[in-house]
């Protein structure tokens, strides 16, 4: 992981900012940066040294946006950046169309089916078509639609008979 | 046009309060809803509306300058302080009247922040946006309960049609709309309650019918909770939760 130590004075750059901030992860998708998920919407510096990073809540009840907000001060902090300020923004809100494939195919490697589709092709359809992340068969049934998560639904895969979650599109 | 803040505040106010109260009965459910599965739907359902009346209570109390925390909003006012509806106070009673209830106002709870979306407090449409997300779920989880239940068996029927029943005089209070409510409107921040009962009502008929049961007719409607006045419900449910707060003024976790 890039914890670029400045060699002189001058702060850290946007980019080892940004570099830094890929260590923080979703603390319920460990495997998944905050920027990779699409949590991490900004980071802007002020002329008056201050960085401000601009994160969004995946759902509104998410209870990890204290531990990320915590994360992101601690890396930066390492970085010998200490006046931050983490904002939380709801403008624009979350949506699980900003997960990119990269971050898809990861969320399958660790159990967890991504959402299918678009949101608008969801809304419009009504159909989920979900397919195990274990054995990707598409004999699955749900079991609930809200899971560990409220983001998540729990499934049952018929073939291999393991249960899974499936992140919900939103 | 412009709002007074403090009118805009209690408008948001209200909307804060109505989603924490229900999400706090949700949360009762803890260790007694009928299956884990149902127990972690109900109890992620009160975490969403607790979590969106977080968002709009920060807005709430900035656009009052007002400088509490929602901790304090929440654990350190009195009943008649609280600006809910009347509709999600009530005691949750059996299944049967918990998923009555979450069907009204969950149809209700999207149309209305579906509206709001558009408001021009950008970051007030943003909440507003994603709690219209996530209200698509809790319709389509309370609705679909009814339709298991309502054509079910002769019990469950029975007790389905009287939460229904129960339920109803507590709905004309969503579609109010006082001073407060209008003059946020016509500042472009709010929204025109009014016009969304028309839809709810031909949501809620759907779902009645394919839950076989019966729409209650028109009925003498209740309301008072945007003015402070509440059913003993309210009173009871504040004693349990703000216990803590009240006998240890501060505690922290």
């Amino acid at each position: 992981m890039v914890t670029a130590v400045p060699s002189d004075d001058r702060p850290p750059s946007i980019a080892a900012i940004h570099a830094a901030l890929e260590q923080v992860v979703d603390p319920e998708i460990p495997a998944l940066s905050i920027r990779a998920i699409g949590i991490l919407r900004d980071v802007r510096i002020s002329d008056d040294g201050l960085t401000e990073v601009v994160i969004t809540p995946t759902y509104s009840g998410c209870p990890a946006i204290d531990v990320i907000t915590h994360e992101i001060k601690r890396v930066l902090a390492e970085l010998c950046v200490t006046d931050v300020r983490v904002a939380t923004s709801f403008n624009p809100p979350w949506t699980t169309d900003w997960i990119g494939d990269d971050a898809r195919e990861i969320m399958k490697a660790n159990g967890i089916a991504p959402p299918v589709g678009t949101v608008a092709a969801q809304e419009a359809f009504q159909v989920d078509f979900v397919s195990c992340p274990l054995c990707g068969s598409r004999q699955v049934e749900l079991v609930s639609s809200f899971g560990s998560t409220s983001c998540k639904a729990q499934y049952r895969c018929r073939n291999c008979r393991e249960p899974f979650a499936y992140f919900k599109n939103f | 046009m412009q709002v007074d803040p403090g009118i805009y505040s209690e408008y948001l106010l209200r909307l804060g309060d109505t989603n924490f109260v229900l999400g706090h009965r949700l949360s009762e459910w803890l260790g007694k809803a009928p299956t884990i599965e149902e127990e972690l739907a109900l109890i992620n359902i009160g975490l969403d509306l607790i979590g969106q009346a977080r968002a709009i209570y920060k807005h709430a109390l900035s656009a009052g300058g007002d400088d509490r925390d929602e901790d304090q909003l929440v654990f350190l006012r009195d009943a008649h302080e609280y600006r809910n509806l009347l509709l999600v106070e009530k005691e949750n009673g059996d299944f049967g009247y918990t998923i009555a209830r979450q069907l009204a106002y969950s149809v209700y709870a999207r149309l209305y922040w579906e509206a709001l979306s558009t408001s021009k407090d950008l970051e007030v449409a943003g909440v507003a946006a994603k709690a219209a997300k996530e209200a698509r779920y809790h319709v389509k989880h309370a609705g679909e309960w009814l339709v298991r239940l309502g054509d079910g068996t002769e019990e469950s029927h029975a007790r389905c049609q009287d939460g229904v029943d129960q339920v109803w005089m507590y709905t004309g209070e969503m579609f109010e709309m006082d001073a407060v409510a209008q003059s946020v409107l016509k500042a472009g921040l709010g929204v025109d309650a009014a016009l969304l009962k028309g839809e709810w009502l031909s949501q809620m008929s759907a779902w009645l019918d394919r839950s076989t049961l019966t729409r209650p007719g028109d009925t003498w409607m209740v309301s008072g909770g945007r003015a402070g006045q509440h059913t003993e419900h309210l009173g009871r449910m504040l004693a349990e939760m703000q216990f803590l707060q009240r006998a240890y003024p501060g505690q922290k976790w």
